[in-house]
Parts: C-alpha cells; structure tokens; sequence
C-alpha cells in the first residue's frame, strides 16, 4: 500500500480583483505518493502555479483566499493550520523551488547564507556550522569549487548555476515533499536536462517525492511516474504516465500530446506541429458546463448543459469528459 | 539588468498566480477605466470638491463680498472673526476674508504658472534627451542632475533678492514679481519632469508601436509628438499636479521670508509673515491664511495621488 | 563626479550674479558704514572691469583659497561668520533627520507590507498631512500652542546662555524640540511614503517567496529580506531630498530664531550683503554634493552587486 503523503481535496484557491473573483482553482483534487514524482501540467493560467504555492500557503491573503476544500499533508488539514506550524512544515518537510532562478535569490546575501538560511533555523545550527553544510549541499547539486564560492553573490553565478542553489536550498533540510514549480522554464535548452537529472539524482539520494509543475509533455513523459492534467482551474485527467501517454481520454490532454514537436518517422510527413486553437476561457465568470467545450473539437449541446466529473475509466485513471 | 527578458523567450511566459489576469470581461474606455480608478480614491474625490470650492471662492468671491481689502478701519484692529468680518481683521483694521480672496487668486494662479513653466522645460529637456540618446542624452541628463544638486531655496532668495528690483521696474509691481516668482520657481523645478519623460520616451521606443510606426517612415519630430507625447501623458499629468502644490508652498515661502510679492499686496505667506508679531493678541490673522494653504496644498497632493491611481497605476510613489 | 558638480554650481551661481541687474557693489558707495577705501579694494580685488570668465576665475581661485570676503555687515570674514553659523544648522539638521527616519522606517515598513489596511491608510493620510503643512505654519502653530499659550517651551533660541554643564545642555534640548519636531515631522511625512513604496516594491519579489518558503518566520522575512532590501533605494532618495531639507531648514531657523546659516542668509538678503549670500548658497551647494558623495559610498556598501560593475 503506498503512502499517500500529500492529500489535495477540493480544493478552491480564489482570488479577488478589481474585474470579479477570479477563481484560479476551482475545486482541484490530486495527491502525491511518497516517493514519486508527480507532474501536474497544463497552460498558463490553468492553475497550477496556484495549486502549488497553496500546499505551502505561499499565496498573498488578500487577495487570495481559501474559498473550499482541504490540503492534508500527512493526514492532517494544513489549511487552518497556524503560521508557526506552517514554518515548521515548511523547508523541513515540504520545499519548493521556483520558474525564475535569476529572481529567487536575495541579492545582498551570499549564496552560502541563503542555504544556511533554513539550517540555521531549523536544526539550530551555528552560524559556522550551517555554511559548512551549504559548501556540503553546494558539493552535492554539483557546483564547483563549493569551499570558495559560498562566500559569493547571486549575481556571480549564471541561471543554471543559481538554481543549482535554489535547488541547494530546498533539499537543505530533507524535505519529504519537493515541488518544483516550472524549475527549468527559463534555463538554456542544454541546461535543463541538467536540472531535471540532478532533481532525480537527489530525488534517488533522499527518497523525496517531487511535484513537478510543468507546461513541457516532453518533461513529463521523461520524469514523471503519475500525470494530472489542469485547465481553467481544474482537473481534466489524472493517470500513470506511461497509460497516460498511451490511451489519452481527454481532449485536451490528446491535443496536449499532439503538440509535442517529434523528430521520430511520422513527422517526415511534414504535416504542422498540431495546436489546440484559442485560449483559457476567463476564470471570473467561467463557461457553464466543460470548461473546455469552446475550444474542442468534440463539444455536443451535453457538455455545454453539464459540468462533467472525474471518474475513473481504467486502472488509476481518471477524466472528466463525458465522451 | 540580469534577469530582465529570459522568461519572453520561451514560447509559454510565467504564470501569473497572484490575480491572474484572464479577464476576458467588458472592454471599457481608457477614460471611463481612469475615471473609475479615481472614484475609488475617496479623499482624492473629497479633495477634488475641496478645491473646487477654493477655486470658485477666489474667482467669483469678489462679486460676493464687497469689502474692500484695502480699507483701513483703526476703530477694528485685530478683530477675531465676527459677522462684518468673518475672517477677523488685521492690524490695520482691514479686512481678511477680502485679503484671503485677492490672496488666494495670487498663490493658485502662481501654482499654476509655475507648474506649466516647469511642465514646458522638463518635457522639452526629458524629450530631447529621450529622443536624441548619445552624447546630447548625456549631456542634458549631467544639467539635469546638476540642478537636482543645487540647493533650491538659498538660490530661489538669491534670484528673487537680486532680479526683483529690474523685474518691478520693467513690468510693474505686481507683474513684475509675478512673472519672477513663477520663472525662477519653474525653472528650478522641472528636473523629476525631464526625468520621468526621458524615462518613458526610452522605455516606449522599443515598445512594438513605436517600431511599427518608425518602420512606416514617420518622422522623428512626427514620432515625438504623435506618439511619444501622449503616451507619456499619464505620468507627466501626475507629476504636473503635485508641482502645482510644491510651487504654492515655495511661493508662500518667499512671500514669508520678505523676498516675494511687496507688502502691500496681500498673499497667504505675506499674512502669516504679518501675523507672526501678533500670534499671541490675534491667532486667527495666522491661523487662517496657513490653513488655506494647508488646505489647498493638500487637496492638490491628494488630487495627484487619484490621478496616479487613475492614470499610471503600475507606480506607487 | 565631485569635482565637475561643484564646478558646475560654482558657475551657475556666479552666472546668476554676473547677469544681475546693476553692480553688485555698486550700492555700497552709497553705505556709509563701508569706507571708500575699502570698496575701491574690493573693485580691484574682484576685477570688476575684467571679462567675466576671469572674474570668475579670480573668484573661483579665492574661494578655494578660503578667501571668501567679508561680510559688509559686520564687517567679520565670511568664512569665520560661516563657521560660527555652521553648527548650529548641522546640529538641527541632523537631528530632525534622525527623527525623520526613526519616524519614517517602522512606519513606513509596517504600512508596506500591510498594504491597504487601516493602519496603511491611515499612515498614508497622515504622511500627505504631514508633507502639505508648509513648516512655517507648523512651527507658528507649534509656538502659537506651546509658547504661548501653554507656556512651556521657550520660542526664541538663545546661543550664548549663561548657564553651564547639566542645565545648559537641558536648556538647549528644550529649545530644540519645537525646531527639530517641525522640520523631522516634515521629512519623516515624505520618507514614510518612500519607504513604504520600496518595501511594496520588494514585497512581491521572487526571493521573498523563496525566503518564505524557508519556513523562518514571518519576522525574520521582513528583517532580513524585505526591510534590509527596501532600505538601499531610500538613502539615494534621501539624498537627493538634502536640497528640500536645507529649504525647511532655513525655514525653521528663520521661525525661532536660530542663529544657524539659514538666518544668516535671509537677513544677508535683506541687508544686500552679497559676499556672505554667495558664500552661503555655495555652502550649501557643497553640503548637498558631499552628502551625495555619502550616499553613494552607502549604497555601495549596502548592494554588493554595485562593487562588480
């Protein structure tokens, strides 16, 4: 029996504007098994992002608040959770890295005090003690010469480099829970296979679980072990990666599929990159119904008339879709 | 700057999570959008009316309040507001609502004046420097910061103590200084303005409108005044509004210290200046012009701080 | 950057005084209290005949001896009246701006990262408040209340006091907290709004998110990440405020009386005593620029990405 370390119910994640209440998630359910890696794709603006930073509570309240459902982690509920329990929880247990490598780290703090950072508070360590830990953990997500460079500045280390740190950062503590947020969105081609293969490398090292949000297929059929697909702030299917890529049941995952770019025979044909026309409906006064109905192929007056559930269609696979 | 632009590179930009921008909703006018921003600032709306009914005070008050405010009456020397004076009286018996109106004319039409001298200069200087980049860029930029350096008031009492006396020659007394005050209050107050449109000329040129236009042969002048201008609008109308209040307060100063308008025309800052001997017998001859001051001044900043919401909603100084 | 920013103002000022209307010293053939003498001196020793970029040169090259006149008014070397008034002005200065910031950073930080709460609101309404009030009417108000009619704070500034040790420094405390109050309350209005700018500004940056995500507390996020970060842009803007804050300065001197540079320079004006008027606006000119210099250093200091440049 795997052990389901984190438990999302229904959960809904609002925000209010100036236009309406946005509602970025809207009743989202997922988990994350320990020890897998869990991707969680979609587009921008399918709520992803939002689903991640709440498990953390990383959302601005207000504007964001929780409008319905529960994060349990471990069992219990951390949205009534107190702000100290939380930082108890956070780095120790669940850690998170970040889209913008460039952007995450303070600037006028050294690399080697921004990985002792959490150290430091959580395990008491001095001050002496936790940088030698951070040249340890910078050793280990492979930057070089570790002794000398903890004593220099985010803006002496290049992209990839910098979210080597993050990434040093976050596993500082342990943590049972890693969700990466878009990790190599914004590295070099070359340079985000690197990131994935170190996540993995200390994803075997840790036996942590990884939650990778990602708008890539390609990375998710490379890393994931299980694959729940987002839009307009829900989910639209949820499966292994392998049934997933194999027997897709969702329109939207299928088109999310046709638009990887392949290189294999049957793209000597020449036929255009597939892409799914328009755009996420607006999640202020959201469609009736499938939210997915104007853009898909398949729509009937059904999926206009009636929002349609997850329910299972085979061996731990679920879609929400009527067809 | 590092770290600037990667994230426009990649096919699929950030997310946004913090109020997801999906608003697909009504489309209104940039006008009507401004105006509803403004409302939502209460004591911008609140100031507004304030200043309103200062502006309608001064300009139609004469034709209201036919006091004289030049008449001395010995027998009433430093009355506290009373109902044949409402405003009390100076120590020459005169009449200070009457004063306040002709005052208030003089400090809201130097305001004025000034800001359009400082507005003309730093759009000019902020234009060209934008438009012209390289050596010329630099150079206006060095003026400009040389002026932000200069210590203003030491210079604005040295200007008026060593131009008043030509000035009132030439133009009158009341002209004369009029004109001074309001040249010498501008031209050592446009130096943010030519910042702020040189910063939004730069930032607009790589803007794609700009490229387009460019591409389609306009002209540089054209392009300046065209397109450039209006869109830098925003910004300088706001900054345009809290330089009307810096000019009220600078010009009350002068007129404290003794170097603005002569003393027998009567400005705010002249009052106070006046009243300062009589703080103890008549607090209100202080009392009243500071708070119309006070007053103007801060319905103005508040003004400007609506029109920021409304106009240039991305700052937040 | 020093050197071409004094010599910039230097020429501004003595351009403003060669454009002026008459002779500058014309006038004082008619003072009696100047002897003829010592005018026909000063005629030579300007070169008032020569073209003006020598007399600006002859000008330039006595300041920068220390020779910068004397005052026609009391007849003292400018540099030793400068000197004597100096103090004084620093001391209030300093002073006020110590009250402006220890006003201005809790504030403004504790509004900035609540932003739109009551306290936002209602520190932000104060702030415009606090800045719209000319100081001369502040400090009129302040001596209308507590001079006047409450009777408890001297409103006229003594320097040369009597008294001695403990009651002397009690004395000087005393008639320096209405000054110091108006001009800091001043300052402090527009700082807080500063402030409150660039920690919104640095709140919604990607590295708080990650300081958060440490699980350090929320205290240690704003001390560390938030307030150290927003606080490098605020000596910048407090530098280049220095020339408002010399304005309010002179103000307030002028209001109670101060025997500091700022007084000396209005009743300079108002007695035609040009020498000591262009010494002090050239004072005052250095103040701003050294204090620019200052804050440069600071800035260096405080963001460890500028040294790399």
């Amino acid at each position: 029996m795997t052990e389901r370390l984190l438990d999302i119910r229904d959960l809904r994640t609002w925000f209010n504007t100036d236009d309406g209440m946005v509602r970025a998630v809207d009743g989202v359910s997922l988990h994350v098994n320990r020890g897998e890696t869990l991707a969680v794709v979609g587009e921008s603006g399918s709520g992803k992002t939002v689903t991640a930073r709440s498990v953390l509570k990383l959302i601005d309240m207000p504007p964001g608040r929780f409008a319905g459902g529960e994060i349990l982690w471990r069992g219990r509920d951390l949205i009534p959770a107190s702000n100290s329990e939380i930082d108890k929880i956070r780095a120790r247990e669940i850690a998170m890295i970040f889209q913008e490598p460039m952007t995450a780290l303070n600037p006028v703090y050294t690399v080697g005090d921004q990985i002792a950072e959490p150290l430091r508070a959580h395990e008491n360590l001095s001050r002496r003690a936790a940088l030698a830990r951070a040249a340890e953990l910078m050793r280990l997500v492979q930057i070089p010469d570790p002794e000398r460079r903890v004593r220099d500045y985010p803006h002496q280390f290049s992209g990839g480099m910098r979210q080597r740190v993050v990434i040093a950062i976050a596993i500082a503590c342990g943590p049972q829970l890693l969700i990466a947020d878009e990790p190599t969105t914004a590295l070099d081609v070359t340079i985000q296979a690197q990131i994935l293969d170190l996540l993995n490398d200390m994803k075997a090292r840790f036996g942590m679980a990884i939650m990778l949000i990602t708008h890539a297929m390609g990375v998710v059929a490379e890393n994931a072990d299980r694959v729940v697909v987002m839009y307009a702030g829900k989910v639209v299917e949820a499966a292994p990666v392998e049934e997933l890529f194999a027997n897709p049941r969702h329109p939207y995952t299928q088109g999310l599929i046709r638009a990887i770019p392949r290189v294999d025979a049957k793209a000597q044909h020449r036929t255009r990159l597939a892409q799914i026309p328009g755009t996420v409906p607006s999640l202020i006064n959201p469609p009736a119904g499938c939210r997915f109905a104007a853009r898909c192929t398949f729509a009937t007056d059904a999926c206009v008339a009636a929002e349609p559930v997850l329910k299972p269609v085979g061996p731990d696979h679920t879609v929400a879709c009527i067809l | 700057m590092p770290g600037s632009t990667p994230a426009s590179l990649i096919a699929e930009g950030p997310e946004v999570f913090r109020a997801p921008e999906l608003v697909a909703g009504p489309r209104l006018s940039l006008r009507r959008q401004a105006w509803r921003r403004f409302r939502k600032h209460t004591l911008a709306v609140a100031s507004l009316f304030i200043l309103g009914f200062l502006v309608l005070g001064v300009v139609v008050g004469p034709l209201l309040w036919r006091v004289p405010m030049g008449a001395i009456d010995l027998s009433a020397m430093l009355q506290g507001p009373l109902l044949d004076h409402p405003f009390g009286t100076n120590g020459l018996g005169q009449d200070l609502l009457a004063r306040m109106i002709f005052g208030g004319r003089i400090s809201l039409a130097v305001g004025v004046a000034a800001m359009a001298v400082a507005v003309g200069i730093g759009v000019a200087v902020g234009a060209i420097a934008g438009m012209a980049s390289g050596r010329v860029d630099a150079a206006l930029m060095w003026l400009t910061d040389l002026f932000l350096a200069l210590p203003q008031l030491p210079l604005l009492l040295l200007l008026m103590y060593l131009f008043r006396g030509a000035l009132r020659a030439a133009f009158g007394d009341e002209g004369g200084i009029f004109l001074l005050i309001v040249v010498v209050i501008g031209g050592l107050r446009w130096m943010s303005l030519a910042r702020l449109v040189r910063a939004q000329f730069l930032s607009l040129r790589e803007k794609e409108f700009i490229e387009a236009a460019r591409a389609l042969g306009a002209s540089r002048a054209r392009l300046m005044l065209r397109h450039l201008l209006p869109n830098a609008l925003g910004p300088v109308i706001v900054a345009g509004t809290i330089e009307v209040a810096n000019a009220i307060i600078i010009e009350s100063t002068l007129s404290f210290l003794g170097l603005g308008f002569p003393p027998d025309v009567p400005t705010w800052g002249h009052m106070l200046y006046d009243a300062q001997q009589y703080l103890d017998s008549a607090p209100h001859w202080a009392l009243i012009p500071g708070a119309a001051i006070f007053l103007s001044v801060l319905s103005i900043n508040f003004i400007g701080d609506g029109l920021r919401d409304a106009l240039d909603p991305r700052r937040v100084i | 950057m020093l050197i071409p920013s004094l010599l910039g103002i230097s020429v501004i000022i003595y351009t403003i005084l060669a454009l002026a209307p008459g002779d500058p010293f014309g006038q004082l053939l008619t003072n009696p209290n100047v002897p003829a003498a010592v005018v026909a001196s000063l005629r030579a020793k300007f070169g008032l005949d020569d073209p003006i970029w020598l007399r600006y040169l002859h000008w330039l090259v006595a300041m920068l001896h220390g020779d910068w006149g004397f005052s026609f008014a009391s007849r003292i070397n400018v540099s030793t009246l400068i000197l004597e008034r100096l103090p004084v002005s620093l001391a209030i200065l300093g002073a006020a701006e110590l009250l402006a910031i220890l006003i201005a950073i809790p504030v403004g930080v504790l509004a900035g990262t609540r932003p739109y709460s009551i306290f936002d609101k209602i520190a932000n309404t104060l702030a415009f408040v606090g800045f719209s009030l000319p100081t001369f009417f502040t400090g009129l108000v302040l001596i209308l209340i507590f001079s006047i009619r409450l009777n408890w704070l001297p409103f006229v500034f003594q320097s040369n006091m009597s008294s001695t040790g403990l009651t002397w420094l009690w004395q000087n405390i005393l008639q320096s907290i209405m000054p110091v109050t108006v001009l800091g309350l001043f300052q402090g209005a527009a700082l807080v709004r500063y402030v409150r700018a660039s920690v919104l500004d640095v709140v919604r940056l990607d590295y708080v998110t990650t300081a958060r995500a440490k699980g350090i507390g929320e205290r240690k996020v704003i001390m560390r990440h938030i307030v150290r970060n927003a606080l490098i842009p605020v000596v910048t803007l407090v530098a280049v405020q220095l020339p408002v804050v010399f304005g309010g300065a002179i103000i307030t001197e002028q209001i109670f009386r101060i025997p500091g540079m700022g007084s000396l320079l209005i009743s300079s004006i108002l007695s035609d005593d040009t020498p000591v008027v262009m010494a002090i606006t050239f004072v005052y000119a250095v103040l701003v620029i050294v204090f620019n210099l200052i804050a440069d250093l600071l800035y260096a200091w405080l963001d460890p990405r500028i040294a790399y440049r």
